[in-house]
């Protein structure tokens, strides 16, 4: 499965960015082979939707769960109708979180966060 | 003409300046759009007899999935992120819409139809007599005040040849960009206090991005500093008026009366007001601004 981490930089040692929609990187690792890359986020400076923009963005790259440490409800919902998996982490670096996601670690969200409505988490009009 | 009244700082007195001047002229030929869609007050001043009723609304996208084949294109052309294509199917974010109408354009297979998002009403009547009032009511819950606002500035009383004064909202957000854009002039309203002054500088800074001539009026004059004045005088501003910070004022406010009414002395500033208005936006030599001490 291809998991995504949303990061502050490009590297596997990466701090988990403070934002899912708006963060700078994602890390997308396969899971089975450990064999990641390093994409921007297009969303990161979005002027709105950035939650929704960042999903359809890991759909398109066929990820199946993400890690971060908050989701706004646009977020969410694009997520779950993507049928990607959400798991929460408050912090830690990309590769802690790879191996606590293979052992089962992490925890699974299945509620969303508040909307942020200013820059991010659920931003509206 | 079409004179708008704005502040970026909240609460400095834009409805009662803007309520005063459309008193002070000749009321047959006044239009009064409260834009302060998200908490509109001036009614409280001038009591208008609503007698139109219109719902103001967004057309959004809705997708035919019977039809849509999941190719993305939507998603790509939205701006807004307001719809996305996952695992083949389409997802609206009726809230993130911004009903530019890019989506149903641009689907290859027309599967996308547009239904209104009922947003909020506009309400309209005549008001002290025969001024032409209107204001526009965004709905409890909506985020989304612009299209209530860019709706109520084409109201359908207005005439040519009005004064029409637009009452804007406070801030300097996207619908206080909405409410001055089109304007012949801004009235600044602000306050002699640090507040006043930094939401007037951010304020200022809107009317020259938009290129728009603008005037201040200091409220509540007597308090606070002079840095108000002096960024005026630096920034190119003309003073037009200037009303001292007074209780007996507040108090007629506060019983819902306009200035003009419960201080008729004002009527020959506002009507002197109007004319500096015009003669500013005509280029014509400008009289110097008669500065009133305070009461």
């Amino acid at each position: 499965m291809k998991l995504a981490i949303s990061t502050a930089s490009p590297q596997l040692s990466a701090p988990l960015d403070a934002r899912f929609g708006r963060c700078m990187y994602f890390i997308i690792i396969e899971t089975t082979t450990r064999d990641w890359d390093a994409l921007p986020n297009p969303a990161a400076s979005a002027g709105g939707g950035a939650g929704t923009q960042a999903v359809q963005f890991l759909t398109n790259q066929g990820v199946g769960a993400v890690v971060g440490p908050h989701f706004g409800p646009n977020a969410f919902t694009a997520l779950e109708a993507a049928g990607i998996q959400i798991y929460s982490a408050d912090n830690g670096q990309a590769d802690e979180l790879l191996e606590d996601f293979i052992a089962g670690r992490l925890e699974k969200v299945t509620q969303a966060g508040e909307s942020g409505r200013h820059g991010g988490q659920g931003r509206r009009r | 003409m079409i004179v708008a009244v704005a502040s970026g700082k909240g609460g400095t007195g834009k409805t009662t300046i803007a309520t005063s001047l459309a008193l002070a002229v000749d009321t047959a030929r006044v239009a009064f759009l409260d834009c302060d869609v998200e908490a509109p007050n001036a009614h409280i001043f001038l009591q208008p007899d609503f007698d139109s009723r219109e719902q103001v609304g967004l057309f959004i996208p809705q997708v035919d999935e019977a039809l849509c084949d999941g190719c993305g294109v939507c998603a790509d052309v939205c701006q807004y992120h307001a719809i996305v294509v996952l695992a083949g199917k389409p997802l609206v974010f009726p809230e993130l819409c911004h009903g530019c109408g890019s989506c149903t354009l641009n689907c290859p297979i027309g599967a996308i139809s547009e239904v209104q998002e009922v947003l909020g009403v506009l309400e309209g009547g005549p008001a002290a007599g025969r001024i032409q009032f209107a204001r526009g009511v965004l709905n409890v819950g909506q985020p989304m005040a612009v299209p209530v606002i860019s709706q109520l500035k084409k109201w359908r009383a207005l005439q040519d040849g009005q004064l029409i004064i637009r009452d804007a909202p406070p801030g300097t957000s996207c619908p206080v960009v909405e409410a001055v854009r089109g304007a012949d002039f801004v009235l600044l309203v602000t306050e002699p206090t640090p507040f006043g002054l930094h939401d007037l500088q951010l304020a200022h800074q809107l009317v020259r991005e938009l290129d728009l001539p603008a005037g201040v009026i200091v409220n509540r004059d007597g308090i606070g500093d002079s840095r108000v004045d002096d960024f005026c005088r630096e920034a190119d501003l003309p003073i037009l008026m200037r009303i001292p910070m007074q209780r007996t004022i507040a108090a007629a406010l506060a019983r819902g009366q306009t200035l003009v009414e419960a201080f008729p002395d004002y009527l020959p500033r506002f009507q002197e007001l109007y004319i500096q208005i015009q003669s500013l936006v005509s280029g014509q030599p400008v009289p110097a601004p008669r500065e009133m001490a305070g009461d």
